[in-house]
């Protein structure tokens, strides 16, 4: 299998703090990467820097083009759709706006009838929610949509962060089902940033840990699992 | 009673003006959280170039439409060559633009068209409307009428074209809307070149009342900046309702208050302003902003 997305000696910037020193990862063509880490280990930083919104130095490579100090909305029109932490949803559109938004770059009309019923279809919540403002949602349901948004591109790479985040344990559950689904049934590569590691190890099939800006660990999800200092620190057994 | 009718109507006509560049700063401030200061005097250096137009023969609507493609053009440029450098500058610093702006606008008019009052035509016939036992001034019922146009068509683009949805998403969220796909600078230009034109419009229409001159629109920005904090500096439709009332009020008041009359009018705008910004900052129809610290 290729790399879809692959960086070399990627490095990060917050004004002159470096928040990235110099790191190598790849997501297979089709495939789920995660990055595991504790706060502050740089994980959300590595998804802004893949998508240009920070300053970065080093090279990154999607599907066979450097993409490197490219603009962020070039970089998305390429298939790579991201859901921030904070999920981003525009809380003062209704839902279908925002999904509206999410196809905003594609001309193909019938193509993105044909998605609006997907993501109804994958998540029925929001058909009933159709026209709400997106603000008045749940945690969960805003997820959904922000999710659901990301699909309205027609992604060739999604990059998650910490979709589980402040939800209930069934609302993941069902969540990693749909991202399984959507990367099984769709060929949806994955970059998936997550604080709850058992739950992104059963997802991913490939495993980085940063610890400070740097991949002190690297592996499939099998070799990672079985490691230690992961299985202490990070999966509490 | 009819003189109460004639004086809401021609209220409506002006207040329809008002609310068309109170719209206009609407639209920048939601994008920017600013004001602009110099959207009176680009109005009015659009409208010189709608006089420019016709006075080499161009027929009114002709010029009309130039003028507003030009305005529009003018706007994108003004945003992309000089407002955009100021992006990541204090909100004083493009305030003090936003003056440099005016006066370049205000003085170049004066120097290339010197400040010689000049008569500025209407489209709409000369001889009043007549309806029942009440006259109306046929230039106030058409400039009612052309606002109003403007309204619904601003309101249809912003509410059901994809452009609108996305101008409207740049505004609320510059980062999300990136990660869209969506040229958020080219958005924000977009929006000024919008706030030109709309206010081009306004301009032409209220230049055959009061005459063109560069200084023509001061009072009326006051009056414009008056109805967008009455309907709330965040709310569109609010700018709309303000403008209305402002121009209402201000006519009213003008001809029922012996003692304002004429010469007070003006300080109708600024008692408005301040009694707004005393009861209500947020507006009739804004939004409290409530910002986590």
């Amino acid at each position: 299998m290729s790399a879809i997305l692959h960086t070399s000696k990627l490095q990060a910037f917050y004004g002159r703090t470096k928040a990235l020193h110099g790191l190598d990862f790849e997501v297979r063509e089709g495939g789920i990467t995660t990055i595991l880490g504790a706060n502050g280990a740089g994980k959300t930083t590595t998804l802004r820097a893949v998508c240009g919104m920070i300053p970065t130095q080093g090279d990154v490579t999607f599907n066979g083009q450097s993409i490197a100090g490219k603009a962020t909305e070039d970089i998305v029109r390429l298939g790579v759709a991201q859901v921030p932490d904070g999920r981003g949803t525009f809380v003062n559109l209704t839902v279908e706006e925002n999904l509206r938004l999410g196809a905003f770059t594609r001309k193909d009309k019938a193509g993105v009838l044909q998605d609006f019923e997907r993501v109804f279809h994958l998540f029925p919540v929001l058909l009933q929610r159709r026209h709400q403002q997106a603000g008045t949602l749940s945690g969960g349901e805003q997820q959904m949509l922000a999710i659901a948004r990301a699909l309205m591109l027609r992604p060739r790479l999604m990059l998650l962060d910490e979709p589980s985040f402040g939800l209930a344990p069934l609302v993941v559950q069902e969540l990693f089902a749909i991202l399984r689904a959507i990367n099984r049934d769709e060929g949806v590569s994955m970059l998936l940033v997550e604080q709850n590691a058992s739950l992104a190890l059963e997802l991913a099939d490939h495993a980085y840990l940063l610890e400070t800006g740097r991949a002190v660990l690297s592996g499939t999800t099998e070799e990672i699992k079985r490691d230690e200092s992961v299985r202490r620190s990070y999966l509490g057994y | 009673m009819e003189i109460l009718v004639q004086q809401i109507v021609a209220g409506l006509a002006t207040g329809g003006i008002y609310a068309s560049l109170a719209l206009a700063l609407v639209m920048i401030y939601q994008a920017t959280e600013l004001v602009n200061f110099a959207q009176g005097e680009m109005a009015m250096f659009s409208t010189y170039i709608a006089w420019s137009l016709m006075n080499v023969g161009l027929p009114y609507w002709a010029a009309f439409f130039l003028t507003i493609a030009i305005s529009l053009a003018g706007g994108i440029l003004i945003q992309r060559g000089i407002i955009r450098l100021f992006e990541k500058a204090p909100i004083l610093s493009v305030v003090i633009v936003f003056i440099g702006l005016l006066l370049i606008f205000q003085s170049t008019a004066g120097w290339i068209f010197t400040y010689l009052i000049k008569p500025f035509p209407s489209p709409f016939p000369q001889a009043a409307v007549t309806l029942g036992t009440v006259q109306f001034g046929s230039h106030d019922l058409g400039a009612l009428g052309v606002t109003i146009v403007v309204l619904v068509l601003l309101y249809v683009f912003f509410r059901y074209t994809s452009l609108g949805l996305a101008m409207r998403a740049a505004a609320q969220n510059p980062v999300s809307s990136r990660l869209v796909g969506i040229r958020v600078g080219w958005m924000l230009a977009l929006g000024w070149g919008l706030a030109a034109a709309v206010g081009a419009v306004a301009g032409m229409m209220v230049a055959h009342k009061v005459f063109l001159d560069p200084l023509m629109m001061g009072g009326i920005l006051l009056y414009a900046f008056a109805a967008a904090l009455f309907g709330g500096i965040t709310s569109p439709g609010g700018a709309v309702v303000g403008g209305l009332t402002v121009g209402v009020l201000e006519n009213l008041v003008g001809a029922f208050v012996p003692f304002v009359g004429h010469e007070l009018k003006l300080t109708v705008a600024l008692v408005l302003i301040i009694g707004v910004l005393l009861i209500k900052p947020s507006g009739l129809f804004g939004k409290a902003v409530v910002t986590r610290v």
